[in-house]
Protein backbone atom coordinates (compact mmCIF):
# COMPACT_ATOMS: atom_id res chain seq x y z
CA UNK A 1 0.00 0.00 0.00
CA UNK A 2 0.98 3.60 -0.58
CA UNK A 3 1.23 6.24 2.12
CA UNK A 4 0.88 9.93 1.32
CA UNK A 5 2.62 12.37 3.66
CA UNK A 6 1.99 16.10 3.28
CA UNK A 7 4.86 18.27 4.56
CA UNK A 8 4.92 22.02 5.17
CA UNK A 9 7.82 24.43 4.97
CA UNK A 10 7.73 26.66 8.05
CA UNK A 11 9.96 28.97 10.07
CA UNK A 12 12.32 26.76 12.08
CA UNK A 13 11.03 26.01 15.56
CA UNK A 14 14.09 27.58 17.18
CA UNK A 15 13.53 30.97 15.56
CA UNK A 16 11.70 33.64 17.54
CA UNK A 17 9.76 35.46 14.84
CA UNK A 18 9.44 39.25 14.64
CA UNK A 19 6.33 41.10 13.64
CA UNK A 20 6.83 43.48 10.70
CA UNK A 21 6.70 47.19 11.48
CA UNK A 22 3.73 47.73 9.16
CA UNK A 23 1.77 44.98 10.99
CA UNK A 24 1.26 43.08 7.72
CA UNK A 25 2.69 39.83 9.02
CA UNK A 26 5.81 38.30 10.52
CA UNK A 27 9.19 38.86 8.96
CA UNK A 28 10.39 35.62 7.37
CA UNK A 29 13.05 37.14 5.09
CA UNK A 30 16.44 35.58 5.83
CA UNK A 31 14.97 33.36 8.53
CA UNK A 32 15.85 29.68 8.74
CA UNK A 33 13.08 27.53 7.27
CA UNK A 34 12.56 23.83 8.09
CA UNK A 35 10.04 21.07 7.79
CA UNK A 36 7.19 21.47 10.27
CA UNK A 37 8.23 19.22 13.22
CA UNK A 38 4.91 17.34 13.32
CA UNK A 39 5.32 16.56 9.60
CA UNK A 40 8.78 15.14 10.26
CA UNK A 41 7.13 12.76 12.71
CA UNK A 42 4.61 11.89 9.97
CA UNK A 43 7.37 11.13 7.45
CA UNK A 44 9.24 9.04 10.02
CA UNK A 45 6.11 7.01 10.80
CA UNK A 46 5.43 6.37 7.12
CA UNK A 47 9.04 5.32 6.50
CA UNK A 48 8.92 2.96 9.52
CA UNK A 49 5.75 1.37 8.10
CA UNK A 50 7.59 0.86 4.82
CA UNK A 51 10.62 -0.61 6.61
CA UNK A 52 8.27 -2.95 8.48
CA UNK A 53 6.92 -4.20 5.16
CA UNK A 54 3.46 -2.71 5.71
CA UNK A 55 3.77 0.03 3.10
CA UNK A 56 5.28 -0.25 -0.37
CA UNK A 57 5.73 3.41 -1.24
CA UNK A 58 5.89 6.71 0.64
CA UNK A 59 4.96 9.82 -1.32
CA UNK A 60 5.72 13.24 0.16
CA UNK A 61 3.64 16.23 -0.93
CA UNK A 62 4.22 19.88 -0.26
CA UNK A 63 2.05 22.83 -1.25
CA UNK A 64 3.55 26.31 -1.61
CA UNK A 65 6.46 28.23 -3.08
CA UNK A 66 9.27 26.74 -5.20
CA UNK A 67 11.54 26.43 -2.13
CA UNK A 68 9.21 23.73 -0.74
CA UNK A 69 11.31 21.45 -2.95
CA UNK A 70 13.90 21.57 -0.16
CA UNK A 71 11.29 20.34 2.31
CA UNK A 72 10.44 17.50 -0.05
CA UNK A 73 14.14 16.63 -0.40
CA UNK A 74 14.33 16.47 3.41
CA UNK A 75 11.37 14.07 3.43
CA UNK A 76 13.08 11.95 0.78
CA UNK A 77 16.32 11.98 2.78
CA UNK A 78 14.39 10.52 5.73
CA UNK A 79 13.11 7.82 3.36
CA UNK A 80 10.16 8.99 1.24
CA UNK A 81 10.36 7.50 -2.26
CA UNK A 82 9.25 10.48 -4.30
CA UNK A 83 7.85 13.97 -3.99
CA UNK A 84 5.05 16.05 -5.44
CA UNK A 85 5.19 19.84 -5.22
CA UNK A 86 1.97 21.75 -5.73
CA UNK A 87 3.62 25.02 -6.58
CA UNK A 88 2.03 28.41 -6.04
CA UNK A 89 3.01 31.80 -4.66
CA UNK A 90 -0.54 32.35 -3.36
CA UNK A 91 -1.20 32.25 0.37
CA UNK A 92 -2.58 28.78 1.10
CA UNK A 93 -5.05 28.28 3.93
CA UNK A 94 -5.92 24.86 5.41
CA UNK A 95 -9.15 24.36 3.44
CA UNK A 96 -7.32 25.04 0.16
CA UNK A 97 -4.51 22.64 1.10
CA UNK A 98 -7.07 19.97 2.04
CA UNK A 99 -8.71 20.38 -1.38
CA UNK A 100 -5.35 20.07 -3.16
CA UNK A 101 -4.52 16.95 -1.14
CA UNK A 102 -7.93 15.46 -1.92
CA UNK A 103 -7.20 15.55 -5.65
CA UNK A 104 -3.82 13.89 -5.06
CA UNK A 105 -5.35 11.20 -2.86
CA UNK A 106 -7.88 10.46 -5.59
CA UNK A 107 -5.07 10.25 -8.15
CA UNK A 108 -2.55 8.23 -6.11
CA UNK A 109 -4.95 6.06 -4.13
CA UNK A 110 -2.98 5.81 -0.84
CA UNK A 111 -4.44 3.65 1.94
CA UNK A 112 -3.10 6.00 4.58
CA UNK A 113 -2.43 9.73 4.72
CA UNK A 114 -0.29 10.78 7.67
CA UNK A 115 -0.14 14.52 8.43
CA UNK A 116 1.28 16.64 11.21
CA UNK A 117 -1.51 17.60 13.62
CA UNK A 118 -0.62 21.26 13.40
CA UNK A 119 1.87 23.56 11.67
CA UNK A 120 3.90 25.66 14.06
CA UNK A 121 3.44 28.85 12.02
CA UNK A 122 -0.34 29.33 11.76
CA UNK A 123 -1.08 26.88 14.60
CA UNK A 124 -4.35 26.03 12.82
CA UNK A 125 -4.66 22.26 13.44
CA UNK A 126 -7.20 21.75 10.64
CA UNK A 127 -5.83 20.22 7.44
CA UNK A 128 -6.03 16.51 8.34
CA UNK A 129 -9.56 16.75 9.69
CA UNK A 130 -10.64 18.75 6.63
CA UNK A 131 -9.08 16.24 4.25
CA UNK A 132 -10.87 13.41 6.06
CA UNK A 133 -14.17 15.28 5.72
CA UNK A 134 -13.70 16.03 2.02
CA UNK A 135 -12.92 12.37 1.32
CA UNK A 136 -15.53 11.09 3.79
CA UNK A 137 -12.85 8.95 5.44
CA UNK A 138 -12.25 8.04 9.08
CA UNK A 139 -9.81 10.25 10.99
CA UNK A 140 -7.48 9.60 13.91
CA UNK A 141 -6.01 12.89 15.07
CA UNK A 142 -3.21 13.49 17.61
CA UNK A 143 -1.86 9.95 17.24
CA UNK A 144 0.73 8.56 19.64
CA UNK A 145 0.66 5.01 18.26
CA UNK A 146 -0.32 3.59 14.88
CA UNK A 147 -0.70 -0.12 14.04
CA UNK A 148 -1.81 -1.42 10.65
CA UNK A 149 -3.10 -4.95 10.19
CA UNK A 150 -5.74 -6.73 8.07
CA UNK A 151 -6.86 -3.58 6.26
CA UNK A 152 -7.46 -1.77 9.52
CA UNK A 153 -5.68 0.95 11.44
CA UNK A 154 -5.62 0.89 15.23
CA UNK A 155 -4.59 4.30 16.48
CA UNK A 156 -3.98 5.56 20.02
CA UNK A 157 -4.78 9.26 20.36
CA UNK A 158 -3.67 11.84 22.91
CA UNK A 159 -6.82 13.48 24.28
CA UNK A 160 -7.40 15.98 27.09
CA UNK A 161 -8.11 13.36 29.72
CA UNK A 162 -5.46 10.82 28.67
CA UNK A 163 -5.45 8.37 25.78
CA UNK A 164 -8.06 6.73 23.57
CA UNK A 165 -7.70 3.99 20.99
CA UNK A 166 -9.74 3.88 17.79
CA UNK A 167 -10.07 1.22 15.14
CA UNK A 168 -10.94 2.06 11.53
CA UNK A 169 -10.90 0.58 8.07
CA UNK A 170 -8.39 1.81 5.52
CA UNK A 171 -8.09 4.16 3.79
CA UNK A 172 -7.83 6.52 6.74
CA UNK A 173 -6.37 9.87 7.76
CA UNK A 174 -3.97 10.08 10.71
CA UNK A 175 -2.47 13.20 12.27
CA UNK A 176 0.62 12.97 14.45
CA UNK A 177 1.26 14.07 18.00
CA UNK A 178 4.68 14.49 19.61
CA UNK A 179 4.97 11.06 21.19
CA UNK A 180 4.36 9.02 18.02
CA UNK A 181 8.07 8.60 17.30
CA UNK A 182 11.40 10.37 17.35
CA UNK A 183 12.38 11.22 13.76
CA UNK A 184 15.81 10.07 12.62
CA UNK A 185 18.50 12.42 11.40
CA UNK A 186 19.01 12.16 7.67
CA UNK A 187 22.47 10.80 6.93
CA UNK A 188 24.70 12.38 4.29
CA UNK A 189 24.45 9.40 1.89
CA UNK A 190 20.67 9.54 2.20
CA UNK A 191 20.67 13.30 1.60
CA UNK A 192 22.70 12.69 -1.57
CA UNK A 193 20.40 9.87 -2.63
CA UNK A 194 17.34 12.07 -2.06
CA UNK A 195 18.58 14.49 -4.69
CA UNK A 196 18.11 11.82 -7.33
CA UNK A 197 14.62 10.75 -6.30
CA UNK A 198 11.74 11.83 -8.57
CA UNK A 199 10.07 15.15 -7.79
CA UNK A 200 7.04 16.14 -9.81
CA UNK A 201 5.70 19.70 -9.90
CA UNK A 202 2.06 20.59 -10.53
CA UNK A 203 0.00 23.74 -9.95
CA UNK A 204 -3.36 24.23 -8.24
CA UNK A 205 -4.79 25.01 -11.69
CA UNK A 206 -3.55 21.64 -12.99
CA UNK A 207 -5.47 20.01 -10.14
CA UNK A 208 -8.54 22.19 -10.79
CA UNK A 209 -8.61 23.62 -7.27
CA UNK A 210 -9.56 27.19 -6.36
CA UNK A 211 -7.13 28.12 -3.56
CA UNK A 212 -8.34 31.68 -2.97
CA UNK A 213 -8.00 32.49 0.76
CA UNK A 214 -11.22 32.62 2.77
CA UNK A 215 -9.76 34.55 5.67
CA UNK A 216 -8.21 37.96 5.30
CA UNK A 217 -5.47 38.91 7.73
CA UNK A 218 -6.11 42.53 8.67
CA UNK A 219 -3.08 42.93 10.90
CA UNK A 220 -0.46 41.05 12.87
CA UNK A 221 0.79 42.51 16.14
CA UNK A 222 3.20 41.74 18.94
CA UNK A 223 1.49 40.18 21.94
CA UNK A 224 1.44 42.26 25.11
CA UNK A 225 4.87 41.98 26.65
CA UNK A 226 5.24 40.34 29.98
CA UNK A 227 8.03 41.99 31.90
CA UNK A 228 10.36 40.02 34.09
CA UNK A 229 9.62 40.40 37.78
CA UNK A 230 12.03 40.14 40.65
CA UNK A 231 14.32 37.49 42.04
CA UNK A 232 13.59 36.49 45.59
CA UNK A 233 16.39 35.45 47.93
CA UNK A 234 14.76 32.43 49.53
CA UNK A 235 11.59 30.45 50.11
CA UNK A 236 10.50 32.66 53.01
CA UNK A 237 10.61 35.77 50.86
CA UNK A 238 8.75 33.95 48.07
CA UNK A 239 5.94 32.91 50.41
CA UNK A 240 5.72 36.43 51.85
CA UNK A 241 5.47 37.97 48.37
CA UNK A 242 2.80 35.52 47.25
CA UNK A 243 0.77 36.17 50.40
CA UNK A 244 1.16 39.91 50.82
CA UNK A 245 2.04 41.36 47.43
CA UNK A 246 0.47 39.09 44.81
CA UNK A 247 -2.21 37.86 47.25
CA UNK A 248 -2.63 34.61 45.33
CA UNK A 249 -2.26 32.19 48.25
CA UNK B 1 -29.06 34.84 13.12
CA UNK B 2 -28.41 32.72 16.21
CA UNK B 3 -25.08 31.16 17.21
CA UNK B 4 -24.60 27.45 17.79
CA UNK B 5 -22.22 26.37 20.56
CA UNK B 6 -21.25 22.71 20.74
CA UNK B 7 -21.17 21.57 24.36
CA UNK B 8 -18.50 19.32 25.77
CA UNK B 9 -19.90 17.10 28.48
CA UNK B 10 -19.69 13.78 30.30
CA UNK B 11 -23.44 13.06 29.95
CA UNK B 12 -24.07 14.33 33.49
CA UNK B 13 -22.56 17.82 33.43
CA UNK B 14 -21.18 20.42 31.05
CA UNK B 15 -17.39 20.87 31.03
CA UNK B 16 -15.89 24.15 32.15
CA UNK B 17 -14.47 25.07 28.73
CA UNK B 18 -17.98 25.31 27.32
CA UNK B 19 -18.69 28.20 29.72
CA UNK B 20 -15.77 30.16 28.25
CA UNK B 21 -16.93 29.29 24.73
CA UNK B 22 -20.39 30.65 25.57
CA UNK B 23 -18.71 33.87 26.71
CA UNK B 24 -17.06 34.17 23.27
CA UNK B 25 -20.49 33.62 21.68
CA UNK B 26 -21.91 36.41 23.86
CA UNK B 27 -19.12 38.72 22.72
CA UNK B 28 -20.18 38.06 19.11
CA UNK B 29 -23.81 38.78 20.07
CA UNK B 30 -27.14 37.18 19.23
CA UNK B 31 -29.23 34.30 20.53
CA UNK B 32 -27.21 31.26 21.56
CA UNK B 33 -28.25 27.65 21.07
CA UNK B 34 -26.29 24.96 22.89
CA UNK B 35 -25.96 21.61 21.14
CA UNK B 36 -25.58 18.58 23.40
CA UNK B 37 -24.63 15.44 21.48
CA UNK B 38 -24.28 12.16 23.33
CA UNK B 39 -25.87 8.95 24.46
CA UNK B 40 -27.95 9.15 27.61
CA UNK B 41 -27.03 12.81 27.94
CA UNK B 42 -30.32 14.14 29.31
CA UNK B 43 -28.74 15.33 32.56
CA UNK B 44 -26.09 17.26 30.65
CA UNK B 45 -28.82 18.90 28.57
CA UNK B 46 -30.67 19.90 31.76
CA UNK B 47 -27.44 21.35 33.15
CA UNK B 48 -26.93 23.23 29.89
CA UNK B 49 -30.38 24.78 30.12
CA UNK B 50 -29.43 26.39 33.45
CA UNK B 51 -26.35 28.16 32.06
CA UNK B 52 -26.72 31.93 31.86
CA UNK B 53 -27.22 33.26 28.34
CA UNK B 54 -28.33 30.06 26.61
CA UNK B 55 -31.61 30.52 24.67
CA UNK B 56 -32.21 26.96 23.65
CA UNK B 57 -30.61 23.58 24.25
CA UNK B 58 -30.79 21.17 21.33
CA UNK B 59 -30.14 17.53 22.21
CA UNK B 60 -29.20 14.69 19.90
CA UNK B 61 -29.25 11.50 21.95
CA UNK B 62 -28.28 8.29 20.19
CA UNK B 63 -26.09 5.26 20.82
CA UNK B 64 -23.65 6.18 18.06
CA UNK B 65 -22.82 9.46 19.81
CA UNK B 66 -21.60 7.70 22.97
CA UNK B 67 -17.93 8.02 22.05
CA UNK B 68 -18.06 11.59 20.77
CA UNK B 69 -16.36 10.51 17.55
CA UNK B 70 -15.51 13.31 15.12
CA UNK B 71 -17.14 11.67 12.12
CA UNK B 72 -20.60 11.28 13.68
CA UNK B 73 -20.60 14.54 15.64
CA UNK B 74 -19.43 16.55 12.62
CA UNK B 75 -22.09 14.98 10.40
CA UNK B 76 -24.77 15.97 12.90
CA UNK B 77 -23.48 19.54 13.29
CA UNK B 78 -23.19 20.02 9.52
CA UNK B 79 -26.74 18.74 9.05
CA UNK B 80 -28.02 21.27 11.59
CA UNK B 81 -25.85 24.22 10.55
CA UNK B 82 -28.46 25.97 8.41
CA UNK B 83 -29.75 29.16 10.00
CA UNK B 84 -26.71 29.79 12.20
CA UNK B 85 -24.25 32.64 11.65
CA UNK B 86 -21.53 31.09 13.82
CA UNK B 87 -20.66 27.61 15.10
CA UNK B 88 -18.35 27.53 18.11
CA UNK B 89 -16.59 24.94 20.24
CA UNK B 90 -13.78 25.08 22.77
CA UNK B 91 -10.29 24.53 21.34
CA UNK B 92 -9.99 21.30 23.35
CA UNK B 93 -8.92 18.02 21.80
CA UNK B 94 -12.66 17.40 21.26
CA UNK B 95 -13.33 20.72 19.53
CA UNK B 96 -10.13 20.58 17.49
CA UNK B 97 -11.04 17.09 16.31
CA UNK B 98 -14.60 17.88 15.29
CA UNK B 99 -14.85 21.46 14.03
CA UNK B 100 -12.43 21.41 11.06
CA UNK B 101 -14.42 18.44 9.81
CA UNK B 102 -17.60 20.50 10.12
CA UNK B 103 -16.01 23.48 8.35
CA UNK B 104 -14.84 21.37 5.40
CA UNK B 105 -18.27 19.76 5.08
CA UNK B 106 -19.77 23.26 4.90
CA UNK B 107 -16.98 24.44 2.54
CA UNK B 108 -15.94 27.27 4.87
CA UNK B 109 -12.71 28.18 6.64
CA UNK B 110 -12.24 27.46 10.31
CA UNK B 111 -10.91 30.16 12.57
CA UNK B 112 -8.78 28.39 15.19
CA UNK B 113 -8.20 29.27 18.80
CA UNK B 114 -9.65 32.79 18.97
CA UNK B 115 -8.73 34.94 21.98
CA UNK B 116 -10.76 38.03 21.07
CA UNK B 117 -13.84 39.15 19.15
CA UNK B 118 -13.50 42.43 17.23
CA UNK B 119 -16.84 42.16 15.43
CA UNK B 120 -19.15 39.45 14.12
CA UNK B 121 -16.71 38.61 11.31
CA UNK B 122 -13.35 39.68 12.76
CA UNK B 123 -11.39 37.81 15.41
CA UNK B 124 -8.01 37.83 17.12
CA UNK B 125 -5.94 34.68 17.31
CA UNK B 126 -2.38 33.78 18.30
CA UNK B 127 0.03 32.44 15.69
CA UNK B 128 3.68 31.31 15.95
CA UNK B 129 3.23 29.92 19.46
CA UNK B 130 1.68 33.19 20.60
CA UNK B 131 4.63 35.29 19.46
CA UNK B 132 2.28 37.20 17.18
CA UNK B 133 -1.43 37.97 17.31
CA UNK B 134 -3.30 38.02 14.00
CA UNK B 135 -6.57 39.83 13.42
CA UNK B 136 -8.49 37.92 10.76
CA UNK B 137 -11.71 38.61 8.91
CA UNK B 138 -13.94 35.90 7.47
CA UNK B 139 -16.14 36.38 4.42
CA UNK B 140 -17.75 32.94 4.76
CA UNK B 141 -21.49 32.67 5.31
CA UNK B 142 -21.00 30.60 8.47
CA UNK B 143 -18.08 31.28 10.79
CA UNK B 144 -16.77 28.05 12.27
CA UNK B 145 -14.62 28.88 15.27
CA UNK B 146 -12.67 27.18 18.04
CA UNK B 147 -12.23 29.24 21.19
CA UNK B 148 -9.14 29.41 23.38
CA UNK B 149 -10.85 29.15 26.73
CA UNK B 150 -8.29 31.25 28.59
CA UNK B 151 -9.20 34.18 26.33
CA UNK B 152 -12.73 34.57 27.73
CA UNK B 153 -14.10 34.69 31.29
CA UNK B 154 -16.61 31.89 31.88
CA UNK B 155 -20.33 32.69 31.93
CA UNK B 156 -22.29 31.75 35.06
CA UNK B 157 -23.17 28.08 35.31
CA UNK B 158 -26.61 28.94 36.64
CA UNK B 159 -29.26 31.61 36.23
CA UNK B 160 -30.56 30.56 32.82
CA UNK B 161 -33.77 28.79 31.93
CA UNK B 162 -33.43 27.68 28.34
CA UNK B 163 -35.87 25.40 26.61
CA UNK B 164 -34.69 21.89 25.76
CA UNK B 165 -35.52 20.46 22.37
CA UNK B 166 -34.67 17.01 21.02
CA UNK B 167 -33.37 16.85 17.47
CA UNK B 168 -33.03 13.88 15.15
CA UNK B 169 -29.75 12.02 15.11
CA UNK B 170 -27.90 11.87 11.81
CA UNK B 171 -27.22 8.44 10.30
CA UNK B 172 -24.34 6.52 11.89
CA UNK B 173 -21.29 6.95 9.64
CA UNK B 174 -19.78 3.76 11.05
CA UNK B 175 -16.30 5.05 10.20
CA UNK B 176 -14.51 4.50 13.50
CA UNK B 177 -14.90 2.24 16.53
CA UNK B 178 -13.68 3.12 20.01
CA UNK B 179 -11.46 0.31 21.31
CA UNK B 180 -10.80 1.81 24.70
CA UNK B 181 -9.81 4.79 26.81
CA UNK B 182 -7.10 5.17 29.37
CA UNK B 183 -8.04 8.25 31.30
CA UNK B 184 -5.89 9.78 33.99
CA UNK B 185 -7.73 9.59 37.29
CA UNK B 186 -7.14 12.48 39.61
CA UNK B 187 -8.78 14.15 42.57
CA UNK B 188 -7.08 17.39 41.62
CA UNK B 189 -8.66 20.30 39.76
CA UNK B 190 -8.72 20.06 35.96
CA UNK B 191 -5.51 21.48 34.52
CA UNK B 192 -7.24 23.76 32.02
CA UNK B 193 -9.54 25.33 34.61
CA UNK B 194 -7.46 25.31 37.83
CA UNK B 195 -6.77 28.46 39.81
CA UNK B 196 -3.28 27.29 40.71
CA UNK B 197 -1.00 25.07 38.64
CA UNK B 198 2.21 23.43 39.83
CA UNK B 199 4.25 22.37 36.84
CA UNK B 200 7.47 20.37 36.59
CA UNK B 201 10.17 19.92 34.00
CA UNK B 202 13.30 18.02 33.24
CA UNK B 203 15.07 19.54 36.24
CA UNK B 204 13.20 17.03 38.41
CA UNK B 205 15.30 14.25 36.93
CA UNK B 206 12.74 11.44 36.96
CA UNK B 207 9.09 10.59 37.50
CA UNK B 208 9.61 9.54 41.09
CA UNK B 209 11.02 12.95 42.00
CA UNK B 210 8.19 14.63 40.11
CA UNK B 211 5.59 12.85 42.21
CA UNK B 212 7.37 12.94 45.57
CA UNK B 213 8.23 16.65 45.33
CA UNK B 214 5.34 18.21 43.44
CA UNK B 215 2.35 16.28 44.76
CA UNK B 216 2.71 17.45 48.39
CA UNK B 217 3.10 21.03 47.16
CA UNK B 218 0.06 20.73 44.87
CA UNK B 219 -1.92 19.26 47.78
CA UNK B 220 -1.08 22.23 49.98
CA UNK B 221 -2.06 24.70 47.29
CA UNK B 222 -5.10 22.81 45.99
CA UNK B 223 -3.37 22.98 42.63
CA UNK B 224 -3.54 21.05 39.38
CA UNK B 225 -0.36 19.41 38.16
CA UNK B 226 1.25 20.22 34.83
CA UNK B 227 4.50 19.50 33.03
CA UNK B 228 6.80 20.64 30.27
CA UNK B 229 7.10 18.64 27.08
CA UNK B 230 10.51 17.39 28.19
CA UNK B 231 8.99 15.86 31.33
CA UNK B 232 6.21 14.18 29.34
CA UNK B 233 8.58 12.88 26.64
CA UNK B 234 10.82 11.46 29.35
CA UNK B 235 7.82 9.62 30.78
CA UNK B 236 7.63 11.36 34.18
CA UNK B 237 3.89 11.96 33.66
CA UNK B 238 1.19 11.16 31.05
CA UNK B 239 0.61 13.30 27.92
CA UNK B 240 -2.41 15.10 29.32
CA UNK B 241 -0.14 16.96 31.79
CA UNK B 242 1.63 18.84 29.00
CA UNK B 243 1.40 22.62 29.03
CA UNK B 244 2.49 24.41 25.86
CA UNK B 245 1.90 25.42 22.26
CA UNK B 246 0.58 22.03 21.29
CA UNK B 247 -0.50 20.81 24.71
CA UNK B 248 -2.82 22.55 27.14
CA UNK B 249 -3.06 26.32 27.32
CA UNK B 250 -3.51 27.50 30.89
CA UNK B 251 -3.92 30.90 32.54
CA UNK B 252 -4.33 30.30 36.26
CA UNK B 253 -4.04 32.88 39.03
CA UNK B 254 -0.74 31.29 40.02
CA UNK B 255 1.60 29.15 37.91
CA UNK B 256 4.56 27.59 39.68
CA UNK B 257 7.23 26.37 37.23
CA UNK B 258 9.69 24.00 38.86
CA UNK B 259 12.79 22.82 37.02
CA UNK B 260 11.40 24.15 33.74
CA UNK B 261 13.83 26.10 31.56
CA UNK B 262 11.09 27.90 29.60
CA UNK B 263 11.33 27.07 25.88
CA UNK B 264 9.09 29.32 23.78
CA UNK B 265 6.81 26.36 23.12
CA UNK B 266 6.23 26.02 26.89
CA UNK B 267 5.82 29.76 27.47
CA UNK B 268 3.12 29.75 24.76
CA UNK B 269 1.01 27.60 27.06
CA UNK B 270 1.28 29.57 30.31
CA UNK B 271 2.45 33.14 29.80
CA UNK B 272 -1.03 34.57 30.31
CA UNK B 273 -1.06 33.30 33.91
CA UNK B 274 -1.69 36.10 36.41
CA UNK B 275 1.31 35.38 38.62
CA UNK B 276 4.23 33.20 37.56
CA UNK B 277 6.75 31.72 39.99
CA UNK B 278 9.87 30.01 38.69
CA UNK B 279 12.23 27.84 40.70
CA UNK B 280 15.33 26.84 38.77
CA UNK B 281 18.99 26.52 39.62
CA UNK B 282 20.07 28.08 36.30
CA UNK B 283 19.72 31.83 36.69
CA UNK B 284 19.99 32.26 32.91
CA UNK B 285 16.91 30.06 32.27
CA UNK B 286 14.44 31.87 29.97
CA UNK B 287 11.60 31.10 32.37
CA UNK B 288 12.89 33.93 34.58
CA UNK B 289 12.15 36.42 31.79
CA UNK B 290 8.43 35.90 32.30
CA UNK B 291 8.38 35.06 36.01
CA UNK B 292 7.00 37.59 38.50
CA UNK B 293 8.96 35.90 41.26
CA UNK B 294 12.07 33.95 40.45
CA UNK B 295 13.98 31.82 42.92
CA UNK B 296 17.40 30.66 41.82
CA UNK B 297 17.85 27.56 43.93
CA UNK B 298 18.24 23.81 43.96
CA UNK B 299 14.67 22.62 43.60
CA UNK B 300 15.38 19.52 45.70
CA UNK B 301 15.82 21.84 48.69
CA UNK B 302 13.52 24.68 47.72
CA UNK B 303 10.39 22.69 46.91
CA UNK B 304 10.18 20.75 50.21
CA UNK B 305 10.94 24.02 52.03
CA UNK B 306 8.12 25.76 50.15
CA UNK B 307 5.70 22.93 50.93
CA UNK B 308 6.74 23.16 54.59
CA UNK B 309 6.40 26.95 54.67
CA UNK B 310 2.86 26.79 53.38
CA UNK B 311 1.93 25.03 56.64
Amino acid sequence: MKILVPVKRVVDYNVKVRVKADASGVDIANVKMSMNPFDEIAVEEAVRLKEAGVATEVIAVSCGVAQCQETLRTAMAIGADRGILVQTDEELQPLAVAKLLKTLVEKEGPQLVILGKQAIDDDANQTGQMLAALLNLPQATFASKVAIADGKATVTREIDGGLETLSMSLPAIVTTDLRLNEPRYATLPNIMKAKKKPLETVTPADLGVDVAPRLKTLKVEEPPKRSAGIKVADVAELVAKLKNEAKVI
Amino acid sequence: MPILVIAEHDNASIKAGTLNTLAAAQAIGGDIDLLVVGSGCGAAAEAGAKIAGVSKVRVADAAHYADGGAENVAALVAANAAGYSHILAAASTFGKNVLPRVAAQLDVAQISDIIGVESADTFRRPIYAGNAIATVQSADAVKVITVRTTGFDAVAETGGSASVEAIDAAADTGLTTLVGRELTKSERPELGAAGIVVSGGRGLGNGENYHSLLEPLADKLGAALGASRAAVDAGYVPNDYQVGQTGKIVAPQLYVAIGISGAIQHLAGMKDSKVIVAINKDEEAPIFQVADYGLVADLFEAVPALTQALG
